[in-house]
This record gives structure tokens, sequence and C-alpha cells, in this order.
């Protein structure tokens, strides 16, 4: 169960509050406004930036004042997601571990989760000789290695075309389903919502709202996501 | 580092008295630091300008050599000076042919002659770097409006030169106040002494500790005011990026061609003589250097290696602090030993270790600790933009990663800064080479250093050998330069 508990967040001339919880492996879009918090949330929850107030619980186990890298989750960011100057191999290393001190069953687990997301043989290769979506599949094989209970995608695959994206979209509804993960995916297309997400999560005046069903929040928008997504009132 | 030996000399001097042959160091000090300033910038102005709107053959690399004199070693400059415009000199062959009296390089003059020739590279440098920074469009502008050369000085030029020139004054300034080695071997005497000089003195002659710590005192208040006053005003020096834009105007013909031309062949033949007179004095030098020259390379070597390693293990220590955090505090730390000279570190250093050690045994350990110190303000400009940008771009997923610790430095860190980190290597290592400061404080015959047997070599009346041994600095300095730097671009990840 992932679960914020009266979270605040504080920056200057920014505030954003959050209380609600997730049923374990939901699959929730965030989505509303630029500059309305959005990746400023997924921030918080990664533990780059300590929230003013509230707490942020997984599974019973409270993150709030562990580091990045010791919380149990996994992150996407929009770009810079694989180091450019180590291969897709070692790229995939590090999410076993970090200090690339891999056995000889781990390279095997790598080389399996580069044949999961149809990269077969291109371990040896560095990101520059991958297409955008090659390393968006790498980058997710790697989610698949580490299988962290939380995985957070801050508009990971907003740089690919729409078909691509569905892809994506898709691939990662495969990954999050075999590690059994909740995901919290922050986007602007209320079609990846649709087709990605079965609840909603509305980041708009200062308000993260707690999830509710996709479809009838679009269907029957409150006024702040109406007025982002276009609609004449 | 900075504090405790500061903290020591203090102590030593227990209250400052000024002695008339004191007052007189610190207002030759003051004088010939000015005089050099501003010869050294004024120089510079039309040098800068001419490259700024000319394009030529070889302009490139005539830039690159400006930035060569920053890593020469001060005495190898010194003795190319000396074989140029010393007695027996060139110029000085020339004046006697035309049946004109001689000019003596010793004093005053000899002084500012060798601090404009180490500085002058630096102004241009500097002034060309703002020079260049000037938008195209702004020149655009004036030539739509049918600006005539006077009206682009005046509306575009001087605003720019304003913005620039008091932070390279202030720089050369500072540089020049410290400067040891051109004080000992071309000025001297009562009347060309300067505050380090007199320290040396103090120490080395008189071993007259409090006075020594007096005028320590005293240097490094007037050192901090102009080193902060030159990192306030000045931008960063700029190693050479970005000089080789389109030209956004044709250059203006005529008599201006010509004094641009004249401009740039007097700063080349300034700067390059020197530097030919060395070789061609040095070759044959070389069949009479000394035995002793080859334990004074090996410990030169080591001196550097080792002070580049403290010093670029601290300097990457600070920047990606500094990437991380932000903080100001930190910042300090890095531009603090701008503020003191390395004779004044030497003699805290020296104060604390007294009681345990000898002068002999401490000569190489203090001088390792003292370049290390200086250079770090360098080491940390060189790697502070890329930390800044490494931090940014790879920050997070590292941090999201857990990559932390040794891994973290072999897997991200040493990979992606491993060209600032060469250069900056490069830049230490040349410079501890080629230092000429608490050494000289210290060191016997058993401990000379490189630079210190050149200078005794020098003293020595031994012109042809100290010639020698300097070519051999110079080769050894650059090499080290050049292997880090190589080094470095070769490891760096793409």
């Amino acid at each position: 169960m992932f679960r914020l508990d009266n979270l605040v967040l504080e920056q200057e001339g920014f505030r954003l509050s959050a209380d609600w919880q997730a049923e374990p492996g939901a699959k929730i879009a965030v989505i509303g406004p630029s500059g309305a918090g959005k990746s400023s949330l997924l921030a918080a929850i990664a533990g780059f930036y300590a929230p003013a107030s509230g707490r942020i619980w997984l599974d019973g186990r409270d993150l709030t004042g562990l580091p990045p890298g010791e919380r149990p989750l996994s992150i996407l960011f929009q770009d810079q997601n694989l180091f450019p100057h180590l291969t897709l191999a070692q790229n995939l290393g590090l999410g076993i571990r970090p200090d690339l001190r891999l056995t000889p069953p781990d390279h095997v687990r790598v080389a399996e989760a580069l044949e999961r997301v149809g990269l077969s043989g291109f371990g040896a290769r560095k990101p520059a000789q991958l297409s955008g979506g090659q390393a968006s599949r790498a980058a997710l094989a790697r989610v698949l290695l580490r299988a962290r209970p939380l995985l957070l995608l801050d508009e990971p695959f907003a740089a690919l075309g729409p078909a691509l994206k569905g892809e994506m979209l898709a691939l990662l509804a495969e990954v999050a389903g075999e590690t059994g993960a909740t995901v919290l995916m922050v986007t602007h297309e209320p079609r990846d919502a649709l087709d990605f997400a079965g609840q909603t999560v509305l980041v708009a005046d200062g308000v993260a709202a707690a999830p509710v069903a996709t479809g009838p929040l679009l269907a029957d928008p409150p006024p702040a996501l109406a007025a982002y997504l276009g609609f004449k009132t | 580092m900075v504090a405790a030996p500061l903290a020591a000399v203090a102590f030593r001097a227990g209250g400052v008295r000024l002695s008339t042959p004191d007052l007189a160091a610190l207002r030759f000090t003051l004088l010939q630091a000015g005089l050099s300033a501003l010869i050294s910038v004024a120089l510079a102005v039309p040098v800068a300008k001419a490259l700024a709107r000319r394009r030529f053959p070889l302009r490139g690399l005539l830039i690159t050599l400006m930035g060569a004199p920053f890593l020469l070693p001060v005495i190898v400059a010194v003795i190319g000076l000396i074989t140029v415009f010393g007695r027996s000199g060139w110029v000085n062959a020339g004046l006697a042919t035309l049946g004109l009296p001689g000019f003596s390089i010793y004093g005053l003059h000899g002084v500012v002659i060798a601090h404009v020739f180490l500085n002058l590279p630096l102004a241009v440098r500097m002034i060309l770097q703002a020079w260049v920074s000037v938008p195209s469009e702004r020149f655009r502008l004036a030539a739509s409006l049918g600006f005539r050369p006077r009206d682009i000085a005046r509306h575009i030029e001087r605003p720019m030169l304003a913005s620039v020139l008091p932070g390279a004054l202030a720089t050369v300034f500072a540089i020049c106040l410290t400067s040891f080695a051109v004080a000992l071997t071309l000025g001297g005497g009562p009347r060309a002494t300067t505050l380090e000089l007199a320290i040396y003195q103090a120490i080395r002659f008189e071993f007259d500790l409090g006075d020594a710590a007096g005028l320590s005192l005293i240097q490094t208040g007037i050192g901090a005011f102009a080193a902060l006053l030159a990192w306030r005003l000045a931008s960063a020096p700029g190693f050479g990026a970005g000089l080789d834009r389109a030209l956004p105007l044709p250059a203006p013909a005529g008599w201006r061609r010509l004094a641009d031309a004249g401009w740039l062949l007097l700063a080349a033949a300034f700067l390059l003589l020197p530097l030919l007179a060395l070789i061609l004095r040095g070759l044959p030098g070389l069949a009479e250097l000394p035995p002793s020259l080859w334990g004074a390379s090996l410990r030169s070597v080591l001196v550097a290696l080792i002070s580049t390693l403290v010093t670029v293990a601290a300097g990457l220590t600070l920047a990606l602090g500094v990437a991380r955090s932000r903080s100001r505090r930190m910042e300090l730390n890095a531009v603090l030993p701008l503020a003191v000279s390395g004779l004044v570190l030497g003699t805290g250093l020296f104060l604390i270790a007294r009681p345990f050690a000898s002068p002999g045994q401490l000569a190489l350990p203090v001088t390792v600790l003292v370049n290390a110190v200086m250079a770090l303000p360098f080491v940390y400009r060189l790697l502070i933009t890329d930390a800044r940008a490494l931090e940014a771009d790879y920050g997070r997923l590292a941090a999201s990663l857990d990559l932390q610790g040794v891994a973290r430095l072999r897997y991200l860190t040493l990979p992606r800064l491993a060209r600032p980190l060469g250069f900056a290597a490069g830049v230490a290592a040349a410079l501890s080479m080629g230092d000429l400061g608490v050494i000289a404080l210290f060191a016997s015959g058993q401990e000379a250093t490189l630079p210190l047997l050149v200078q005794q070599l020098m003293g020595a009346y031994r012109t042809e050998a100290a010639a020698a041994a300097a070519l051999v600095l110079i080769t050894l300095s650059f090499g080290l330069f050049w292997i880090f730097d190589a080094g470095g671009r070769h490891v760096q990840a793409r």
C-alpha cells in the first residue's frame, strides 16, 4: 500500500498538498497544468527534495527521511535515463549492483532483461548508438531488473512519436505487471491516461487530488481539468 | 590549510613594526605592481583589438601561444629576457653598434619588463574574450547606421573596455604583488626589493623570524585585498573557447591595417624572441650541465606529481561539493589561496613544523603542500563548470540508482570529467614544476629542485649551463602538461 500522509511541498511561491493512498499494483496517471507541481510531487516521493511536512509510506515503511538510492522505487526521467559513457549492459547492471561487481548469474539476468524488451545482443552498445525508442526500452529493462514495488515515470516517452509511445506504454504495462509495482506516471496527454492508467490524480490549484477512475474523470472533468484540457464550459 | 600557517605567522609577528627598508620594500612592491599592471593592460588593448578584428594565418597559433606564459616557469622567462635585454644581450649589442649608451635589465625597469612579458598574454586573452563576446548584431547595427571606426570605438568598444579593464588591471596587479622569482633575479638591493624578497632575506640571511612574520602579515593584507578585488572584478580568464567565429564586419583598411599588423608583430616579437634566445643559448650549454641536474629534475617531477595529485583530489572534492550544495562558503575555500603568497604560506608551515624537523628535511614536503594549495583556485575554476553540468545532468539518476562512493567516482565522475581533470592536472603539474618560491627559502644543495638549480647556476654566472637547465625545465614542464592534458582527452568518455 502506497500512502501520502498529509504531505505538503513548499517552495518559493509554490505549495502543493496531497493526502491519499493507492492499492498495490495500481496504475495511476498524474495529470494537470504545467507548473502545478506534477514533477515536484514525483521528485518528493523519489527523495530529491524534502517535503515541508507530512509522510510518505510504502507497505508500512516510512520513506520520508530516506536518501533517494535507498527508497524501494525506480524512477524514469524525461531524458538522461542512461549514462552515455557506459554500455547498455553496464547501464542495466547498475540496476542490480551500483558498484557493478556482477556475478555470472547477474550477467545472465542482464542479458535476459535485454531480450525481454527486444534488445538482445545490444549489451555492448552505448546509448548514442540507439534510437529514442530503443533507449526507452533499455531504461524499462533496468526497471525490470530492479523490480521495486513502486515505479515513478516523469513523462519518459514525451519525445517519442505516437505509435512508438503506444508501444512503450504496452511494454510498460507488461513490466509493471511482472513486477507487481504500483505505477505513478506524469503525462500531459489525456490519451495516455486513458490507454494506460485505470486511475488518475489531478494536480491543480495547490492540491494533488486522490486518484479516481480515469474514464469518468475525463468524461466529466472538474473546472480546473476542463480548463487545462481546453473544454468550453 | 591556509588558515593554520597564517595564524602561526600572526602569532610569531606579535605586532607589526616597520623599519625604513621595510617601508621602502612596501613602496617598491606597490610601484612595480602598479606599473606592471598599467603597462601590460595598455599594451594588451591594441593587441587584443588587432586579434579580434583581423583574420590571418597562424592567428589561432598566436592565441594559443598567449596561453603558454601562464605555464612558463618564471625563471625560464627571466633567463630568456636576460639573453635579449641583458648586459651582453641582443638589445645592448644593437645599441652599442649604433653608438648609444647601454641599458641594464636589473632594477625597477627589469622587474617591470619581466612582469609585462609574463602578464601581457593574460591581459590580451581577458580583453580578447570581452571583445569577441560583444554580440555581432551590435556591430551589424553599427554598420547599418554608418558608424566609422571612431564611432564604433566610442559607442561599443569603450563601454566594453570599461567593463573588462578593471578586472584585468586588478588581476595583473595581484599577480605582480606576490611575484618572487622575478624580484629575486632582476631586483634586489635596497632600491628594488619587494615584500616577498624582504621576507626571504629576513629568513634566509638575517634569520629574523619576527621581522619576516610582520612583513608576511602586511603582504597578506595587501595581497588579500588585491586578490579579492580581482576575483570580484574579473570573470573567468577563459582558456580559449569560441574565439573563432566569423568576423561581424570587414576590418578597416588603410593605416589601421598597418597599425594592427605592427602591434601583432611587436607583441609576437616581444613574447617569442626571449624564448628563441633561450633555445639558442641553451643548446650549446647542454654539454656542460652539472651532474646535479638529474637529481634536481627527479625531485622536481616527484614534487610536481605529488602536489598535482593532492590539489586535483582537493579541487575535485570542492567542485563536486559546491556543485551539489551551491554553498558559497565552500567556494570561498577554493578561492582563499589566491589571497596569500606561497612564500607566506611556506613561512607559516615552517614556523609550525620547526620544533619537529630541520629546514632541510622540511623543504620538499612544504614545497609539495604549498604548490598544491597555490594551484587549488585554478584547478577549482577549471573543474567547476563541468562539475555543475555533471550534477545537473546525472545527479538525480545516480542518486536514484544509489550510485555513490568509489563506484560513483569510477563509473560516473572520472569518465565524464576526464578531459577537464586532465587539463587541470596538467596546469597544476606545470605550475608546481616551475615554481621557485618556498624551495628557495629552505633548500640547501641537497634538496634543490630544477628551478632552484637554474637560479643557482645563474647566480654563479654559469649562463650557458643555466640556459641549458632552463631548457630541460621547460621541456619537462610542458611535457608533464601535455601528458596529463592528452591523457584526459584520450580517456574522456563520449
